[in-house]
């Protein structure tokens, strides 16, 4: 495992640099809204990135509230804060890929709108989990994914609802599908996919490590630095676990 | 079941007689409603065609903002006289309290409500065009949908640094559907423009699965604390 | 082209986000063995 990482991140970022050249490059220039259309190359697939990010963090939250899991609990942080990277992204290039193509800055399209509502709920997770010091932050962590992940299917419908009635421009591929396009979106998805993956696994490692220190920290104002490397001896104490 | 109401009741009853004996908190929450209407009253120049068009959306908004000061001070009382162990010890079932504490508040809301909508009609000349009645259901379910979870929040935002702010923070973005369930039926009916009923039932949609998922979620959030 | 511009605003904007939270990972990992390091030593 702890060999994997180096190498998958290399492969991740052969990944990302060919993807780069396949959407600057190779893809044909968009017959109606110009180079500007490359903007979806990265767009897109940094939205999936982040809603599969945030599903993964939903899952984990259910398995922490059925069983307990601190590990299951680690991934929902994880998850989450890389989602919400992944999410600011997609929030900031959206925009700039509607100002030259539209003329206006914010398009109440439905996926963005909703893209919009789903960073605001995981900041707002973010927010409990920083400002909760309690033992059960993660139990009230939990509980808000659940009501976010409710909660999605509505903005969606009430957006979608919204937008018949009010109609705007819709951000999507628009326009014709070259083969060559599909190939460009493709390999990016695939690039960033991975990415999001190895961030995430990252993220997870850092709040293991961060979560081991602080009950090494906790053993030794109970024990004292000469009890810690007497539990240390006994192969309890996580001091000679280094990173995995 | 019944034992689940009775204390429900009694419970809520408890409230409400409480609230009344110290009218303080409820006179300022009051106050604080009427400055809200006035507020608004002022940015959205009353007398502008523009304004009476988005005055559906205005009402809901201070309705919001006159809701959280009512839901920051729900748990309030229980924190101060250490009720909320009591309860974790009691075998009376958590959604007793749960109930009893979001009914307190949503009739709470509805009196601030009663008193901030006759305001906005007279500031801004409201009229409703469409069918009138269905401003009640619209009313109904949509302070339910913020009181249900407002309160719920409110619960999960208790052991929290910067509680009062917590609970806003918490609860706008999950809102948002419902919030937009609100305004715009009301803007609907205010303009007699179309039919208000898919906004209507994406509220009763939206009350049901967040009620449904308070009460399955509350005795782990009352326990966690 | 001036849009253009945005194209390349939007990759740089992508990458700069990416950056500045990859950053603050590696600084947080360091920070945390720096911690490790520190707890093995006794007679702190």
């Amino acid at each position: 495992m702890k060999r994997a990482f180096p190498i998958l991140s290399v492969l991740t970022a052969i990944l990302l640099i060919y993807g780069l050249y396949q959407a600057l490059v190779v893809a044909p220039t968009e017959r109606t809204m110009g180079d500007v259309q490359r903007i979806f190359y990265y767009h897109v697939p940094s939205a999936w990135t982040a809603f599969c990010l945030f599903f993964v963090n939903l899952i984990a939250s259910v398995v922490y509230l059925a069983r307990k899991n601190l590990k299951a609990d680690a991934l929902a942080v994880a998850s989450a804060e890389v989602g919400v990277v992944f999410c600011t992204i997609v929030l900031v290039t959206g925009p700039i890929w509607a100002r030259p193509v539209w003329g206006i800055w914010w398009t109440w399209d439905v996926r963005l709108t909703t893209t919009l509502v789903l960073w605001l709920i995981y900041v707002s997770y973010l927010v409990l989990r920083r400002f909760s010091d309690s033992a059960q932050t993660p139990v009230l962590a939990a509980v808000l994914a659940i009501f976010g992940a409710l909660d999605v299917p509505l903005v969606y419908f009430s957006i979608w609802f919204f937008r018949t009635q009010h109609p705007q421009p819709v951000m999507g591929k628009g326009g014709s599908l070259d083969p060559r396009m599909l190939h460009a979106f493709l390999v990016n998805l695939l690039a960033f996919s991975c990415f999001g993956a190895m961030v995430c696994w990252a993220r997870y490692r850092l709040e293991r490590l961060r979560r081991d220190v602080e009950e090494a920290e906790a053993l030794e104002s109970l024990l004292g630095p000469e009890g810690l490397s007497s539990q240390t001896s006994k192969g309890r104490a996580p001091l000679n676990r280094g990173p995995q | 079941m019944s034992s689940l109401w009775t204390i429900t009741l009694a419970t809520l009853t408890k409230d409400i007689r409480l609230e009344w004996r110290s009218k303080d908190s409820l006179n300022a929450m009051l106050f604080f409603s009427l400055l809200v209407v006035v507020i608004f009253s002022f940015s959205f120049d009353p007398t502008a065609e523009e304004s009476r068009q988005i005055a559906g959306g205005l009402v809901w908004v201070a309705f919001l903002f006159a809701s959280v000061v009512a839901l920051n001070q729900t748990w309030a009382r229980e924190l101060r006289n250490q009720v909320l162990d009591a309860y974790r010890v009691s075998p009376a079932p958590a959604n007793s309290l749960f109930l009893a504490k979001a009914l307190g508040n949503f009739i709470l809301v509805t009196v601030l409500e009663a008193l901030m909508a006759p305001l906005f009609i007279v500031f801004y000349n409201l009229r409703a065009l469409g069918p009138a009645w269905q401003l009640i259901p619209v009313g109904v379910l949509g302070t339910w949908a913020l009181v249900v979870n407002g309160t719920f929040f409110a619960a999960m935002s208790l052991r929290t640094r910067s509680r009062e702010i917590m609970l806003p923070l918490l609860l706008f973005p999950i809102s948002i559907p419902a919030i937009q369930g609100m305004v715009e039926s009301t803007r609907i009916l205010l303009a007699g423009d179309g039919s208000a009923r898919f906004w209507i039932v994406l509220l009763l949609t939206y009350d049901v699965v967040f009620t449904t998922a308070c009460l399955a979620l509350f005795e782990t959030v009352l326990l966690a604390e | 082209m001036s849009a253009l511009r945005f194209l390349y605003a939007a990759y740089i904007a992508t990458w700069a986000i990416h950056s500045v939270y990859l950053v603050s990972v590696v600084r947080r990992f360091r920070r945390l063995h720096q911690q490790m390091k520190e707890l093995g030593k006794p007679g702190k």
